[in-house]
């Protein structure tokens, strides 16, 4: 593809905003955890175009490597929002202020 | 506009549409299947970026396994209404204020350098290739391809202590 490798790392800043928005705004614990999903997935965005204007492999390996901690961060991630909707009953961020399990 | 531009164009326009479209959708599973559009839309860019193997691990590992696995959390708890919107009233323009105080930043400091053009080098042959990249995943980085694996299994073993039906009476 012959577009500057700004304009993908532009669109890769924007994705990353848009994530961090959503940590922000969203008080459902799953939306805010698909929000760094879409953050992380900016960031691999970012690390392929610099690997493409560099012509150097490591930027996609690092990407795998990204990919496989995010899998296993979403495993761990999702069995705590399951384990914290059993004794809650909810996944409201705001009403986990308490830190007595 | 050459033909590249206006399909990246395109592409980055229906990848932020589903990334906004994510943070406003009222129920959760619309959020999720969002986010699947943005994740292919992304890999189709890979695709074109010359990552061949890293578009189908992409398409494989996050639009098919960890985004069935969010849905079937948000099943599982039930939780589609939920948490619609802030009720604080200043959160939503502070967090958006913010947000493009960070866009500006990223931007600056990303594009403030002189532009690499991607059109002035030719790419090398069997540039991004399965084979390429599983050479050095096994060469020049099989350690930390070893410690991945080890990850992934702790993160089963808390996955799984973590759910665990607790028998009676057994403190945690």
């Amino acid at each position: 593809m012959n577009v500057p490798t700004n304009y993908v790392v532009a669109l890769s800043a924007v994705l990353f905003t848009i994530g961090v928005v959503g940590v922000l705004i969203r008080r459902n614990a799953i939306l805010a955890f698909m929000s760094v999903e879409l953050m992380l997935n900016a960031a691999n965005l970012a690390f392929i175009a610099y690997a493409r204007a560099l012509q150097d492999m490591s930027g996609q390996v690092f990407v795998f490597f990204v990919i496989a901690v995010a899998a296993a961060e979403v495993a761990v991630g999702l069995a705590l929002i399951v384990a914290i909707f059993k004794t809650k009953h909810s996944i409201d961020v705001d009403e986990l202020s308490s830190l007595k399990g | 506009m050459t033909t590249d531009l206006a399909v990246f164009l395109f592409l980055a326009a229906i990848a932020i549409l589903a990334a906004i479209s994510m943070l406003f959708a009222r129920n959760s599973v619309y959020s999720a299947l969002f986010l699947v559009l943005n994740l292919a839309t992304v890999a189709v860019l890979y695709l074109l970026l010359n990552a061949a193997f890293i578009a189908m691990v992409q398409v494989t590992v996050y639009t098919g396994a960890i985004m069935v696995l969010f849905l079937f959390v948000i099943m599982l708890l039930g939780s589609q209404q939920a948490g619609t919107g802030p009720d604080l009233p200043w959160q939503m323009p502070v967090a958006i204020t913010l947000g493009l105080a960070l866009m500006a930043t990223l931007v600056y400091a990303l594009l403030g350098r002189p532009s690499l053009a991607l059109a002035s080098q030719a790419v090398l042959q069997g540039f991004g290739s399965p084979q390429a990249v599983g050479e050095l995943l096994f060469s020049r980085y099989l350690l930390p391809f070893e410690a991945t694996s080890v990850l992934l299994l702790a993160a089963m073993v808390g996955a799984i202590a973590l759910t665990r039906d607790e028998p009676e009476g057994k403190p945690r």
